[in-house]
């Protein structure tokens, strides 16, 4: 642990966390409807749309709109990746995807996953990276972050039947939050260098006499609501590592920022919504101390040599740079694939199938926790409170008492469906990657032997599950069974979290507030934020530890035996 | 069917405000603010675009620097797969395992290929190692100032003058926290040019 290091992991956790009071202040008032300088146009898509703003919706009305939105959007995006080829701003002549790979895309980019199986440079025109998966990064976006509010009002208020708008939010989320700093972020990236053109690939004369073409297009904008979303999708197949995504080290960090700022405003809004800012700051600070320790201990897992490439020759490597970028060294580029990991981002700035066994494992567990430090937009945040439920549960069994959490009464229906919600994902996770690997097809979508090949598929359906979108990317995903299967695994690690979420904001919504009294669990102190990383490490973790030993840990002492496949 | 009224309509508003107005918006301030950036940092010489400034070319020795190894491949006409290193209307990584029996066998060759050309010594690891992107246009500044000597000799040039060059255009980390220390290889390349053409 050199202390350039430790300095760059302490200033990015600076800059998130600091930023994060501000902007969670303003969420809640964007949440709770006081932020209204818009109202104008507010009111005039409201028209336009047909969306009555004083409806207000309960927790299945709240789904079902949810469910009406992410349908709809599901279709035209599918209908614009099949008819790429005869709409607008298709410089390239790319042709229409086919129906598997088409299916796969959709599912991911309404899932806010942004698992890509297609190659982006020669399988997606310009035209359908603006209105396809653009308007789709915005729209995932607002509604996570629309489903963390409907749950934040059902702990403000007693006995309400009715958690908001869904419509209403996902405008007011979107035109108060998302569009402003992806507008501040696309004009700050561009000044760095990322291009934003309409002109299709360039063809030039190289310097020693050859010729290069060189891939670009309107670049900017989707990099930056690709970060603040925490959606992830590469304009380009390297992702964040291609220097046009991410030209140099201020925007790598801008990028990281835009991952992770949001993420930890939400429980700092929580706070002011229900009127307890401490128990906002409690869950904000169990998000941030399972942040640090990853992007620590991420670091230190690549900056440790390879042995068999010290063995082959290779002397004095300060870390293992394969995969990696010159511009970003190690730790530049394993606190971004910390930050894309540890929420539902899933964007890299270098190559997690090349990270040491250990360096992977780190996003791979990040991932298997739930994502909730602090996790995707929205999803995150709810994640983070079906934890926050299940350790007031395990308090109120220690003490024999009814458990509660910010004065609402946790009975047998919320444990039931928080977990209901973590066991979909353990199931897809476990299953999706075992059934896979018993098939002909699956283990022919391995790119390396040995352990590693399993690390390969359970990283694809974690992170699929997930609603992550990064790989091991060596592993070949387009094809039938992963195409569709991890395309299910995506829609699954989505809706059977939020709807269930949604269900016990409903339940908890109608419940009164009970006065705080001295029989209370306090919820906003050291013991609680130690026994929530506790239950999110033992419940979200422990789960995964036999396929994670077969696979990184497995590889990581044959690699250290020089053991090769 | 009513009730679908309000999703259909704000999925098709948001398409149109956020898929193609604001793009287009965007792109607009993008080519009046920032041109340089906005069509991908293309550089000229002698009045023609030779490459792009962020993006690394595939430049072989010896009378130049040459960049890092890039995993791009390519399918030849007769249907094989072949290398195409710095191939820029694509991008991606080797991700070989690193267990992987291939990567241990690149590095292998690739460090015997340098202490042929740069002599003996600890290689530096950004040069026998392939990056994330294919396309990386830099070089550390240790790869740099051990490529230095070698270029200048097949060059006829003074090693100094070459190594003052490196270390005119080298990056350095702000604070020593944001960047690495690195060159940029196509810049480097065309001021060694210029450079020997003096």
């Amino acid at each position: 642990m050199t202390w350039h290091a430790t300095l760059y992991i302490a200033l990015v956790l600076a800059l998130v966390l600091g930023a994060a009071f501000p902007l969670g202040t303003w969420l809640a008032r964007v949440f709770d409807g006081t932020a209204d300088f818009l109202a104008p146009v507010e009111r005039g898509i409201y028209r336009l749309c047909g969306i009555d703003p004083n409806e207000k919706m309960g927790w299945r009305g709240y789904a079902l709109a949810l469910l009406a939105l992410s349908v709809v959007h599901f279709l035209l995006l599918y209908a614009i990746l099949r008819l790429q080829y005869w709409l607008p701003f298709n410089p390239e002549h790319i042709p229409g995807m086919p129906p598997g790979l088409a299916f796969n895309t959709a599912a991911s980019f309404t899932t806010n996953t942004n698992w890509q199986a297609y190659t982006p440079e020669s399988q997606i025109s310009d035209g359908a990276q603006m209105f396809g998966l653009t308007v789709h990064m915005f729209i995932s976006a607002a509604a996570g972050i629309a489903v963390a509010a409907a749950l934040m009002r059902a702990f403000a208020a007693g006995r309400i039947a009715v958690l908001g708008n869904l419509y209403v939010d996902i405008v007011r989320i979107t035109l108060y939050v998302l569009l402003p700093i992806s507008l501040v972020a696309a004009v700050l990236l561009l000044a760095g260098g990322v291009p934003m053109t309409l002109a299709g690939f360039a063809h030039v004369h190289t310097l020693t006499g050859g010729t290069q073409t060189i891939a670009r297009g309107p670049v900017a904008l989707q990099e930056a609501i690709k970060e603040l979303g925490t959606n992830g999708g590469g304009f380009f197949n390297a992702n964040s590592a291609h220097p046009f995504e991410n030209p140099n080290a201020w925007t790598n960090l801008l990028e990281i920022w835009l991952i992770l700022v949001i993420g930890f405003a939400l429980p700092i809004a929580f706070g002011r919504m229900v009127g307890r800012a401490r128990d906002g700051v409690a869950l904000f600070a169990a998000m941030a101390v399972i942040l640090a320790v990853a992007m620590f201990g991420g670091y230190a897992a690549e900056a440790a040599n390879n042995p068999v490439l010290v063995h082959a020759g290779l002397a004095a490597a300060p870390g293992n740079m394969v995969g990696k970028e010159v511009r970003f060294g190690i730790v530049q580029s394993t606190s971004f694939n910390v930050a894309a990991t540890a929420t539902s981002c899933g964007a890299v700035n270098s190559f997690l199938d090349s990270y040491t066994p250990l360096g992977g494992l780190v996003s791979l567990f990040l991932m298997q926790l739930g994502e909730v430090a602090p996790g995707g937009v929205g999803s995150g945040f709810a994640g983070m409170i079906l934890f926050a439920l299940l350790a007031v549960f395990v308090a109120g069994l220690m003490v024999g008492r009814t458990p509660e959490y910010l004065g609402k009464k946790i009975e047998s229906r919320e444990i039931k469906l928080a977990m209901l919600a973590v066991l979909i994902q353990t199931l897809f996770i476990l299953l999706g990657a075992g059934a896979s690997l018993l098939t002909k097809s699956g283990l022919g979508s391995l790119a390396s032997g040995g352990p590693h090949g399993l690390s390969e598929m359970l990283y694809g359906w974690t992170s699929a599950t997930e609603n992550n979108g990064s790989a091991f990317a060596g592993l070949a995903a387009n094809t039938a069974l992963l195409n569709y299967g991890l395309g299910f695994a995506m829609l699954a690690g989505r809706f059977a979290v939020l709807i269930p979420v949604l269900a016990i904001g409903g339940s908890l919504a109608a419940k009164p507030v009970l006065p705080r009294s001295a029989g209370s669990f306090p919820t906003d102190g050291l013991l609680f934020v130690s026994l929530l990383i506790g239950v999110v490490v033992v419940l979200g973790g422990l789960q995964f530890m036999p396929a994670d030993t077969l696979g990184p840990l497995a590889e990581q002492t044959l690699m250290h035996a020089g053991k090769l496949f | 069917m009513r009730a679908m009224r309000p999703a259909v309509s704000l999925v098709i508003l948001f398409t149109l405000a956020l898929g193609l107005v604001l793009p287009a918006l965007v792109t607009g301030f993008a080519q009046l603010a920032f041109p340089f950036s906005a069509n991908g940092s293309l550089i000229a010489r002698h009045g023609q675009p030779i490459g792009s400034a962020r993006i690394g070319q595939a430049i072989t020795g010896p009378g130049w620097f040459v960049p890092r190894p890039s995993a791009l491949t390519g399918t030849a006409p007769d249907g094989r797969s072949i290398a195409t290193p710095y191939d820029a209307a694509q991008s991606g990584a080797s991700n070989l395992a690193p267990t992987s029996t291939a990567l241990a066998a690149h590095v292998a060759a690739r460090i015997a290929a340098w202490h042929a050309t740069y002599g003996a010594g600890p290689v530096p690891d950004d040069a026998v190692t392939s990056s994330g992107s294919g396309l990386d246009p830099d070089i550390s500044l240790a790869n740099a100032l051990r490529q230095a000597p070698v270029v200048a000799a097949a060059r006829h040039l003074p090693p100094d003058t070459v190594i003052a060059l490196v270390r005119r255009l080298a990056a350095r980390p702000w604070l020593g926290l944001i960047g690495t220390a690195h060159v940029n290889v196509l810049r480097l390349d065309i001021a060694l040019a210029r450079a020997a053409a003096r």
